[in-house]
């Protein structure tokens, strides 16, 4: 039988280029609060897993090199790697081994100092994040180029305009400029949005994240330790992970990320929550916006809205604090920041401080049902993770 | 000025910075004028070309040649596989044979690459678009040759054909709209 699984601890570096900073020392920052927030010694973790990518940067073995440097040296510990949803993969991975009883208390790091390259290496290496051979060899994609794929038909087959995508880097940096964590600072308007030069027509630089360096890390515990840590432990409710095609050529179609619903579709079923009706089960969710146009299917593929529909919400500000259900209230990829791999981990720390009540004012979501969700995609809809986090311990 | 040009120049400035703090600091610093932040610039450079098979899908290849694009497809189940694989993962007896594509599709959906990746920042802006094969029920995915991309659409015709691609000197398919583009 499985154990039931919390965060006791988070831990969230400033994301941005962080030149003043190397890869251990990046990871520490956001490993210390981590720690410090759980009240635990180094002597007790079990289990470190760290996410990294990696490529750009300098250090092969980042775990080791992370562990060194945190006085975590002979802990058993691995790299882990899904792309952009490697967060997710590296918590999934760290919730197994405690719920299998393999560890009791595991640290999991997510990190990446993308900003060691030149940006047109990081384009580079980015790009190569579909099929290798037979996308980026001869044809030169990029990873803007991929959204960008999906944007083009979504737009032709929707109706929608260069404009609505703005609406959400708007509402992004909106609640970005309230988090002293994120990349940017600054509230932008949707002129500025569309005049903003084109990255993969069509999408622009301000409808794209930035290339950021950052990490965020949490402290998971089985239930036994968790409840005596804390008394508001935040529970590990569900997580639905799936994956997709190499080449986009051999997705079905282009108005959402297959990986991405059927990723919901078992997180709501583990979690027993009514996917007609999921928006009154969450106070809050944080979802995978890389380009403006991921975070609209976003919406449709976790259920907020119809196919199609998804744009309505955003031009209604239903997923502002007020609205059906408030969306990347932290800044989210896009104006947070997306700093690879802690991204995953970056969403689970901020919905943990959002149900805990421990936000900035001005983005703080009404705490009602205890609940929030993580949509998490790596690549181009190549690894999806949902995962519900709640402030009441799961059923069963 | 092409986007290699703009990255070289940038390299170049970095390398005479770090040359200079070699002679002040005796280390190739970079200290960023308006943040004060250090970094170091790195001293061993590695060049990464791959050695990729294509021994088991040389068929591909010798018929590119000859003007014709080939797929696979598994005997026993029907399905067409682009790119071609040579195993068919849900037939028991794993059985493939090789088919010609039409040289016709439709566009589905394209997008323009304005920022490039380092290794195609040589390359004038291009657009890469994703075709159906309706007959086979395939996608593919390849540079669409066209000046106006105002005049792109889902469900325009395109050609298939085979181009040499310059100044790399190979060859590959393209996407060619069968109205003026």
């Amino acid at each position: 039988m499985r154990r039931k699984v919390a965060i006791v601890g988070t831990g969230h570096s400033i994301y941005g280029v962080r030149n003043d900073v190397n890869l251990p020392e990046l990871a520490y920052e956001s490993i210390k609060e981590a720690v410090d927030e759980a009240k635990i010694g180094l002597d007790d973790i079990d289990l470190v897993v760290v996410g990294n990518v990696g490529g750009w940067s300098s250090e092969y073995l980042p775990a080791i090199v992370i562990n060194e440097y945190a006085d975590l040296a002979g802990k058993s510990t691995f790299r882990i790697e899904a792309a952009c949803a490697t967060g997710s993969a590296a918590i999934k991975t760290a919730v197994d081994a405690i719920a299998s009883g393999e560890a009791d208390i595991a640290l999991v790091v997510g990190v990446e100092k993308m900003n060691e390259s030149l940006t047109p290496v990081v384009v580079e290496f980015i790009g190569r994040s579909g099929n290798y051979f037979w996308e980026f060899q001869n044809f030169g994609l990029t990873f803007p180029g991929y959204y960008a794929l999906y944007a083009t038909y979504y737009m032709f087959n929707y109706g929608v305009k260069e404009e609505d995508l703005c609406l959400i880097a708007v509402k992004n940096h909106h609640y970005a400029s309230m988090n002293p964590k994120a990349h940017f600072q600054r509230k932008i308007t949707v002129d500025e949005c569309m005049k903003s030069r084109y990255i993969a027509w069509p999408l622009k630089l301000y409808d794209s994240c930035p290339i950021s360096d950052g990490s965020a890390s949490i402290i998971l515990a089985s239930e036994e330790i968790a409840t005596k840590i804390t008394d508001t432990p935040i529970w590990i409710e569900a997580i639905g992970s799936a994956s997709d095609t190499s080449n986009i050529t051999r997705r079905k179609d282009f108005t959402g990320l297959y990986a991405a619903r059927k990723a919901a579709s078992e997180a709501y079923k583990k979690a027993r929550l009514d996917p007609g009706e999921i928006t009154r089960h969450l106070d809050l969710a944080e979802v995978h916006d890389c380009f403006t146009i991921a975070e609209i299917m976003a919406y449709e593929d976790l259920g907020f809205a119809k196919r199609g529909e998804g744009v309505k919400l955003i031009r209604e500000g239903q997923t502002y604090i007020g609205g059906l259900i408030p969306v990347n209230l932290s800044g989210g990829l896009k104006a947070k920041g997306h700093p690879i791999a802690a991204t995953g981990v970056g969403m689970a720390v901020e919905i943990a401080r959002q149900l805990w009540n421990k936000i900035e004012r001005g983005r703080q979501a009404p705490i009602k049902n205890g609940r929030g969700l993580a949509h998490n995609v790596g690549g181009t809809g190549h690894y999806a993770y949902v995962t519900i986090y709640s402030l009441t311990k799961p059923r069963g | 000025m092409s986007q290699k040009i703009e990255f070289e120049n940038i390299l170049r400035r970095i390398e005479e910075i770090s040359e200079n703090s070699k002679k002040i600091y005796g280390a190739p610093l970079i200290i960023d004028p308006k943040t004060g932040v250090a970094t170091w610039y790195d001293q061993r450079e590695i060049k990464i070309r791959f050695l990729i098979s294509i021994e088991k899908i040389k068929r591909f290849f010798e018929a590119l040649s000859r003007g014709k694009i080939l797929a696979t497809k598994c005997v026993n189940t029907g399905e067409i596989m682009f790119p071609p694989q040579i195993n068919c993962p849900r037939d028991p007896k794993n059985q493939i044979e090789w088919v010609e594509i039409p040289n016709e599709g439709e566009l589905v959906t394209w997008t323009i690459i304005k920022v490039k990746p380092y290794s195609f920042s040589h390359h004038d802006d291009y657009i890469v678009g994703i075709a159906k094969i309706s007959n086979l029920n395939i996608n593919i995915l390849a540079w669409v040759k066209c000046k106006d991309p105002n005049k792109l659409r889902p469900g325009l015709r395109v050609r298939l054909n085979i181009v040499k691609r310059e100044p790399e000197n190979y060859l590959i398919y393209q996407l060619e709209p069968l109205e003026e583009c």
